[in-house]
């Protein structure tokens, strides 16, 4: 029996070493890169304000960016398949101005909230078996996806609905103190929840390889015998639960249903995870970079808002980052498609 | 005579199997036995049948008439998985790994050591990594997959097959890719595989490779069975013949274009001189003269592809000079080129060659228009009159113009943008494997082709892997070897052995 | 092309006439044009009008898609453009004035005319994806629009801007012969040149077409500032129409109903193969349909319901699974193409 022996471990110098983290590694390095902008933009704005990293904003960097944690979470699912949902804001707004109407209808909160939820959920199973079945692009599937959610958003209400449910309030109110000044608040604790159960699945369930997999390639993933089918659905599935969620956060946050809430949500959440270090072709990405990467669009919004300048500011910014990022990511991959 | 049939009982036994598609009938009542501890070679020509026959047996494919039995129990396979339910496991030419995940992830995925809280990864790269060593190979299972070279990507692919138990190993062209070190130990892999009992179906086109690693030989042809054989009972000539039904002496016809004389007294068409890039080739010098054919040889990887496309303009050169009749150039892309009258078919004509969904027509006329620019459309009846002389000219079929190329078989696609080349009336013309992966009866006809074009003009570069095609057409053979050119020949004075003797020179020992 | 073509075009087609046939039953007044004053009204004319702006950015995304991309910022631009030329008549002394308009004119197409460079040059340069280089401008454009204006929506009393949205020539409103004129000269050009077929060729695989000596990163350049110039256009339009810049709300969603109507037309999103004609008649098809909706008395906000299931309906009926349904061929139909994909013959 002859013994085949790559390059890979016949010395152990510390170049080698190197490059054998590298090659393990080599998916962690765009994530990396933003948690490295992330303390930059903290020790920056500290630095430049004196009073930015106290646990009061820290906190509230948290909070008024729940929503957009827990859609990254679902949006990260769905880019590792190398999909896309552009559905998620408007099913955050259909979601939540019905979870206001229905709450405001008398119904019980125990009701209203997994029924919203479940909306979410329908309408990504919608785009899943669009997508899955009918061979129809992500973009388009989640398109109509879009253009469904945010026309039933506006057949629930043509505007804003209040919301007086304290069940449903109290998400968001109740506060617990911890530390410092350090607080959270049940949809903080919801976000971080979801966060975590997103990781562990990713991580830890045969059904979170197969997204990787399926990502890397699909038809790679069906021969070796995954489901691949089932879990591009899921994903989507999973996007629009997220969705649901969210809508719910946000009401809860602002107090009432909107129905022209969410209006370009889904680019800021693609940013987000894209900066986050998730790859739009699909196969590469962490649930945990995408909260780095909501973390980064908070404080930027953040910093912006101390500034006092306009808040249109917080998008060209993110625009200019994630193009800066993309940049990075574009030579880093050509430079690892060189050798021909 | 056949001892073995009686004692080792088949693994797999295909029998009368039919599959019609709309149309056509893609393979009619053929057979297939594999049996235990044996390679077991599938052989035809594109179209014959091959992989219609490995999707049947994989699951692919539905079957209409025959049967399908394993181990003595007859079988139906819906899908891929209900196939390697049933044992059998392939390993495609393009290795149907995912290359973002780690090696030993690869090895393991869907079959994970699993704890009550998930997966235990400690356990999934311990187990790979046993089941890597099984097989002799040592890598970093938590290495990605896509850190390692298409031919030890092949090896983790076969170690997951072994993962699934299988019984039946499929490897479906896997040598195209490789050079010869890496074929050597894809070989002892398989032979491992083989004593340990695994019946091995091995499809290529390679025919030494064939001769070298199997025991028996299927053959197909247009859909049917010509039969089985024993390979020392079936000497290649013979082969040849039952795959493309007429005799090897149609290529031999050909030998006359190597012995021609070049007239080298005028300047060259194309003189490169320490034509070099970092990382990809130490510099190199190579020229052709009018009406020559200049080949090179090499190993996968030796840098030969490198060298033309350097000459192209579809790289860039960080050193050298280049002059076209003797007056210096500097060619920075490929319109430049092709305004120099220097044409390159590339050697992946899928990705490279042809834009599939244009017709047959417009694919050919696409060097002229593009020579022309985008202002000075090129008139229907001169589009007409070159697509006709081109289509009858290099025999391409089915031969309806309005045809998508990308519905064409290997050879006919190879013969189109060979066509959209020559169209463009180049005075050199670069070959990067034009005949690579096509059948037998196209090889021919386009080597045919160049030998005709070079006699009346034409300046070549000819590059392939098959070194009796080299012999066969040039004139000179600069020999590459691991990005660098070693030394320039005149074919005469060589023959195959001589030929990979100088490609493998003193320094790295044995050659095969 | 035209046997091919001609089968694209058929189902578009078709749905546009049973369009207008389904309205013209329900309100026969549909189609009726009346003249007066040498300029023609009607509900069909209003249509034309309003569709002006989709059609031009339709127009641009079509070529984009063409060679294999696509392009979310029309919308953002639309918005600058508009943003731009207001700014400027508003803030000049003679908002009036035909020089005035002129200048804030050029100024706004000049603008759109660069951010068409911006994103070439992101595109076919830096070879960065191009729905994430447009998404830049997607997001990073509307802030820049709402700066340029203040923040707040600039108002401007103009006769001779107001002409754009709402004149007339030779009985036709401006706005239509504008965006005819375009799709026209567009059309010309792609088809009487070569540059249709070499656009399609990089379309449908970009590294062949650069061997074969097509200029593929001049084709995939120019596609995104033609785009982006019509969509600079598209603006002008737009805020002509409301005579005023509204940077939220200039070209909302535009660029979905723009990828609508080309995928209506039967380009596919894939690129290569593209039709200027199809595009077009997917406009009629989307502007029919809002008219549609409108006269039932839907409120505008409520319509993309609407358009979801029109595009559902038509990727259904676009989808090859449901023609296998109905052929009752699934399984040999389902394996063989999903594996064409990586065999280079059809037919083993």
């Amino acid at each position: 029996m002859t013994t085949v022996v790559t390059a890979d471990n016949r010395r152990t110098s510390s170049a080698q070493q190197v490059r054998t983290f590298v090659s393990r590694h080599a998916s962690v390095m765009p994530t990396l890169a933003a948690v490295a902008v992330f303390v930059l933009l903290l020790v920056g704005a500290q630095a430049y304000f004196g009073n930015f990293l106290t646990p009061r904003n820290m906190s509230a960097l948290l909070l008024d960016n729940a929503y957009l944690l827990i859609l990254a979470v679902g949006m990260t699912f769905v880019i590792l398949t190398a999909g896309i949902d552009l559905s998620v804001g408007s099913v955050m707004a259909l979601t939540g101005i019905l979870c206001a109407k229905l709450l405001a209808d008398g119904l019980p909160a125990a009701v209203v909230v997994p029924a919203t939820i479940l909306v979410g959920s329908l309408i990504g199973a919608l785009i899943g078996l669009l997508v899955q079945y009918f061979d129809v692009q992500p973009f388009i599937a989640s398109l109509a996806g879009l253009f469904l959610a945010r026309g039933l958003a506006f057949v629930v209400s043509l505007d804003s609905i209040r919301v007086e449910a304290t069940s449903v309030l109290s998400l968001q109110t109740t506060r617990f103190r911890f530390g410092t000044g350090w607080y959270i608040t049940p949809t903080g604790i919801m976000a971080l929840l979801v966060v975590a159960i997103g990781a562990l699945v990713l991580l830890y369930t045969r059904f979170g390889r197969t997204v990787y997999a399926v990502g890397g390639s699909e038809q790679s993933a069906r021969l070796m015998g995954l489901n691949a089918a089932r879990t591009k659905i899921l994903v989507y599935v999973i996007s629009g639960t997220c969705a649901g969620l969210a809508g719910l956060v946000l009401t809860a946050y602002s107090g009432a249903g909107y129905p022209r809430n969410g209006i370009g949500t889904e680019l800021d959440v693609i940013a987000a995870v894209v900066i986050g270090g998730t790859l739009l072709s699909g196969g590469t990405g962490y649930v945990l970079g995408s909260m780095i990467g909501v973390f980064v669009y908070g404080t930027i919004k953040t910093v912006i808002s101390f500034l006092g300048a306009e808040q249109s500011w917080t998008r060209i910014i993110v625009g200019l980052l994630l193009l800066l990022f993309i940049v990075i990511q574009r030579f880093i991959v050509f430079r690892s498609e060189r050798p021909r | 005579m056949d001892e073995d049939a009686d004692v080792v009982p088949p693994l797999v036994e295909m029998r009368g199997v039919t599959i019609r598609f709309p149309g056509v009938l893609a393979l009619d009542g053929v057979d297939l036995v594999l049996r235990p501890g044996e390679v077991h070679a599938l052989m035809g020509e594109n179209g014959a049948g091959k992989s219609t026959l490995i999707k049947a047996l994989t699951g692919v494919y539905a079957i209409d008439e025959g049967s399908i039995t394993v181990a003595g129990e007859r079988r139906t396979f819906g899908s891929t998985t209900d196939a390697q339910g049933a044992g059998i496991s392939t390993v495609y030419q393009e290795v149907s790994l995912c290359t973002n995940l780690s090696v030993g992830e690869n090895v393991m995925l869907g079959h994970e050591p699993r704890r009550r809280r998930g997966i235990d990864w400690r356990a999934v790269h311990i187990e790979a990594a046993r089941h890597l060593q099984s097989l002799g190979v040592e890598l970093d299972t938590r290495s990605a997959l896509s850190s390692h070279s298409i031919a030890v990507q092949q090896l983790v692919a076969i170690s997951r097959a072994m993962v699934l138990d299988a019984q039946v190993l499929i490897l479906d062209e896997p040598t195209s890719s490789l050079d010869r070190d890496e074929v050597e130990r894809l070989f002892a892999v398989i032979r491992d595989l083989r004593d340990k009992g695994v019946a091995i179906l091995f499809v290529s086109h390679f025919l030494d490779q064939v001769y070298e690693i199997a025991e028996r030989i299927t053959v197909l042809r247009n859909g049917a069975l010509v039969g089985e054989f024993r390979v020392e009972e079936l000497p290649r000539a013979a082969l040849v013949a039952k795959m493309i039904g007429r005799a090897m002496e149609d290529l031999e016809a050909i030998s006359s274009s190597s012995e021609r004389t070049i007239d080298r007294t005028r300047p060259p068409v194309l003189r490169a001189t320490g034509l070099g890039r970092r990382g990809a080739l130490a510099p190199a010098d190579i020229d052709v003269y009018q009406g020559e054919v200049v080949g090179i040889a090499g190993l996968l990887g030796s840098g030969r592809t490198e060298l033309v496309r350097l000459i192209y303009g579809a790289d860039r050169a960080d050193t050298g000079e280049l002059e076209i009749n003797g007056v210096a150039v500097r060619l920075t892309s490929p319109r430049h080129a092709l305004a120099h009258q220097i044409a390159f078919s590339s050697e992946d004509r899928r990705a490279e060659g042809i834009i599939a969904d244009l017709t047959i027509a417009e694919n050919i006329v696409l060097g002229i228009q593009a020579q022309r620019g985008w202002r000075r459309k090129v008139r229907r009846a001169e589009q007409d009159e070159v697509v006709e002389d081109y289509m009858s000219a290099l025999g391409i079929r089915p031969s309806d113009p309005t045809l998508l190329a990308g519905n064409l078989s290997g050879g006919n696609q190879q013969k189109v943008v060979l066509a959209r080349w020559l169209a463009t009336a180049p005075a050199l013309i670069i070959l990067d494997e034009p005949t690579r992966g096509i059948d037998i009866g196209a090889k021919a006809d386009i080597q045919r082709k160049v030998s005709e074009l070079s006699a009346q003009g034409l300046a070549v570069i000819f590059i392939s892997s098959e070194l009796e095609e080299v012999l066969r057409l040039a004139q000179r053979v600069v020999v590459m070897r691991d990005r660098r050119q070693i030394g320039q020949l005149e074919s005469s004075d060589l023959d195959v052995d001589r030929l990979i003797e100088y490609m493998a020179d003193s320094s790295e020992g044995n050659v095969a | 092309m035209t046997r091919m073509m001609r089968h694209r075009l058929l189902w578009p087609s078709v749905c546009l006439v049973a369009l207008i046939v389904l309205n013209t039953i329900a309100r026969p007044q549909f189609i009726s044009i009346t003249l007066r004053d040498g300029e023609l009204y009607g509900p069909l004319i209003d249509s034309l009008r309003q569709g002006a702006p989709l059609m031009l950015v339709a127009l641009g995304m079509t070529v984009v898609i063409a060679t294999r991309g696509i392009d979310l910022s029309v919308g953002a631009v639309m918005a600058v453009s508009g943003a731009v030329t207001l700014t400027i008549i508003s803030g000049s002394g003679q908002p009036g004035s035909l020089g005035t308009v002129a200048f804030a004119i050029t100024a706004g197409l000049v603008v759109a005319f660069g951010l068409g460079i911006w994103n070439g040059f992101l595109v076919a340069v830096l070879r960065i994806q191009p729905i994430i280089a447009t998404l830049v401008l997607m997001l990073a454009g509307r802030g820049v629009a709402l700066l340029i204006t203040g923040g707040f929506i600039a108002t401007v009393v103009s006769p001779p801007f107001k002409y754009l949205a709402s004149g007339y020539l030779l009985g036709l409103p401006v706005a239509f012969i504008i965006a005819a004129a375009a799709v026209v000269l567009v059309a010309v050009v792609e088809r009487r040149t070569a540059l249709g077929v070499l656009t399609e060729a990089v379309g449908i695989n970009p590294e062949a077409s650069r061997l074969a000596g097509v200029r593929a990163r001049g084709i995939t350049f120019s596609a995104y500032v033609l785009s982006a110039t019509l969509a600079g256009v598209a603006g002008l339009i737009y805020s002509s129409n409301i005579m005023a810049a509204d940077a939220n709300a200039a070209g909302y969603l535009i660029e979905l109903y723009a990828i609508l109507a080309v995928v209506l037309g039967g380009t596919s999103l894939m690129g290569g193969k593209f039709s200027i004609a199809g595009t077009v008649i997917g406009v009629l098809i989307i502007q029919t349909l809002n008219s549609t909706i409108l006269f039932l008395g839907v409120p505008s906000a409520e319509s993309p319901v609407f358009f979801a299931a029109v595009v559902i309906l038509v990727v259904l009926i676009q989808a090859p699974r449901l023609h296998q349904l109905v052929r009752g061929q699934l399984d040999r139909q389902r394996s063989r193409t999903r594996d064409r994909r990586g065999d280079p013959e059809v037919v083993a």
